[in-house]
């Protein structure tokens, strides 16, 4: 793999529509969860360990070769959130039109047929990684990365929080994110022969809640 | 001249600003307005709306910041048909959305074309912002920058990316030059200083000639488009 190459994509700057997104934290500081810097760390955490474990498994079974169009079943499944299925595959039709501007492939070409309003974002990620020549560990760290970072950098927008202190908080939770894809990885790869049931299911339900309360506001920053 | 069947892109999605759709039709035209908040961008896109509508087949893009007033705006006043109305969320950053990060943007242009298309043209109305903000080359054709009289007759002066390089200036409200002591020639000779040969248009979409000087100048991008 080339380091070099994941860092093209694991950059917030790639153009695939992540600005828009706040991963839960703009309900979050409504709901008064997320008020400095220890409340974001508290909130990232938890997605990490939950949402952030389930994409990144996905991610790293997309990116082993496991049927994506199982495993964007296997995501439906674990999102209850009828907002965040939206969001998810809003999110991974706008990454797929980046990868494949970016790394064309068949596969990708496949997948956007299969999914033409867009594949949970998960799933094109790992299809991503391949395309781009990167593992099933690169898609995971993306994945994990972007669970933290995400919420970290629209929380600066939402209350003023010191861009200092939100990359404080994204650096702190590193040693976990690297424990998050190890766990990931050996889903991934246990997937490969025993199919999608066993990739993890963790699931937080306040950001479920969250993401349909945030998404019936008539005024918000962020589209979920 | 954009004709180069060997590179269009199979499946749904085109990439950016392809000029022909996955099925080889050639796509809208697309133009971008944008422009400060309340410079009247949305007034002129439902002016043009009101002129263009019974010639062309049209639909529009608004990005709003943080509500769907713009979209509203234009439903209430019934320019055009809903289904021909599409609202992006922007994320709180609008000139992210329209040229560094425009896949929301192309997505909500592709899906009008599919939905109902065929389309003539697109307009995408940006979310206001600063003068720096212009629209990606792989998301419009063509952008026009909005700015009004009451916003500082020194803006034309001051320049900024949008001012400066934008197809068409539209120095809006001049019905209000008396009002706020704006100073149209100054507005004009500075304009002309920063653009040389690039167009301005001033208009009062109150006075009887409303936008017609705008709608022209996008009747002449569309016969470029499909000469």
């Amino acid at each position: 793999m080339s380091r070099a190459t994941l860092l093209v994509l694991a950059d917030g700057r790639f153009p695939a529509g992540g600005h828009a997104h706040s991963g839960g934290a703009e309900a979050a500081v409504k709901a008064g969860l997320i008020r400095g810097a220890e409340g974001l760390e508290a909130f990232c955490r938890g997605r990490l360990h939950t949402v952030g474990l389930v994409s990144a498994a996905l991610a790293a079974a997309a990116a082993l070769g496991v049927d994506p169009v199982a495993l964007d079943a296997a995501a439906d499944a674990r999102t209850p959130s009828l907002a965040l299925r939206g969001a998810s595959r809003k999110l991974g039709r706008q990454l797929m039109r980046a990868a494949r501007a970016t790394w064309p492939s068949g596969e990708l070409d496949v997948l956007a047929r299969e999914f033409p309003k867009g594949a949970h974002q998960p799933v094109v990620l790992g299809v991503t990684a391949r395309a781009a020549g990167l593992g099933p560990e690169d898609a995971a760290y993306c994945s994990v990365y972007e669970s933290v970072s995400g919420p970290a950098g629209a929380t600066v927008r939402l209350l003023s929080l010191d861009p200092f202190d939100a990359t404080g908080v994204v650096a702190r939770l590193a040693p976990e994110m690297d424990r998050v894809v190890r766990s990931a990885v050996e889903a991934g790869r246990e997937a490969v022969g025993g199919g999608v049931d066993v990739l993890p299911a963790a699931s937080g339900p306040l950001l479920e809640i969250g993401a349909e309360v945030h998404a019936a506001w008539a005024v918000r920053l962020f589209a979920s | 001249m954009h004709l180069d069947h060997d590179h269009l892109h199979d499946g749904p999605s085109a990439v950016s600003a392809d000029a022909y759709r996955p099925d080889g039709r050639r796509r809208a035209l697309r133009i971008g307005l944008g422009g400060p908040v309340g410079s009247g961008k949305t007034a002129t896109v439902a002016a043009l709306c009101r002129a263009l509508r019974d010639e062309l087949a049209l639909a529009v893009v608004t990005n709003d910041i943080y509500t769907r007033e713009d979209a509203e705006f234009l439903l209430r006043e019934a320019v055009l048909p809903p289904e021909r109305i599409t609202a992006v969320e922007t994320g709180a950053c609008p000139h992210t959305a329209i040229r560094d990060d425009i896949s929301a943007n192309l997505e909500a242009v592709e899906d009008l074309e599919d939905e109902v298309g065929p389309l003539d043209l697109v307009l995408v109305e940006s979310g206001g912002d600063n003068l720096t903000a212009t629209f990606s080359k792989g998301l419009v054709d063509a952008q026009i920058f909005v700015i009004d009289v009451a916003g500082g007759d020194d803006i034309p002066r001051k320049g900024g990316p949008g001012v400066t390089t934008a197809d068409l200036l539209v120095v809006n409200k001049t019905d209000l030059a008396p009002y706020v002591g704006s100073d149209l020639g100054r507005m004009a000779a500075d304009a002309k200083a920063q653009r040389a040969e690039l167009p301005v248009v001033f208009q009062s979409l109150r006075s009887e000639a409303g936008v017609t000087d705008v709608a022209a100048w996008v009747r002449e991008r569309l016969a470029a488009w499909t000469a």
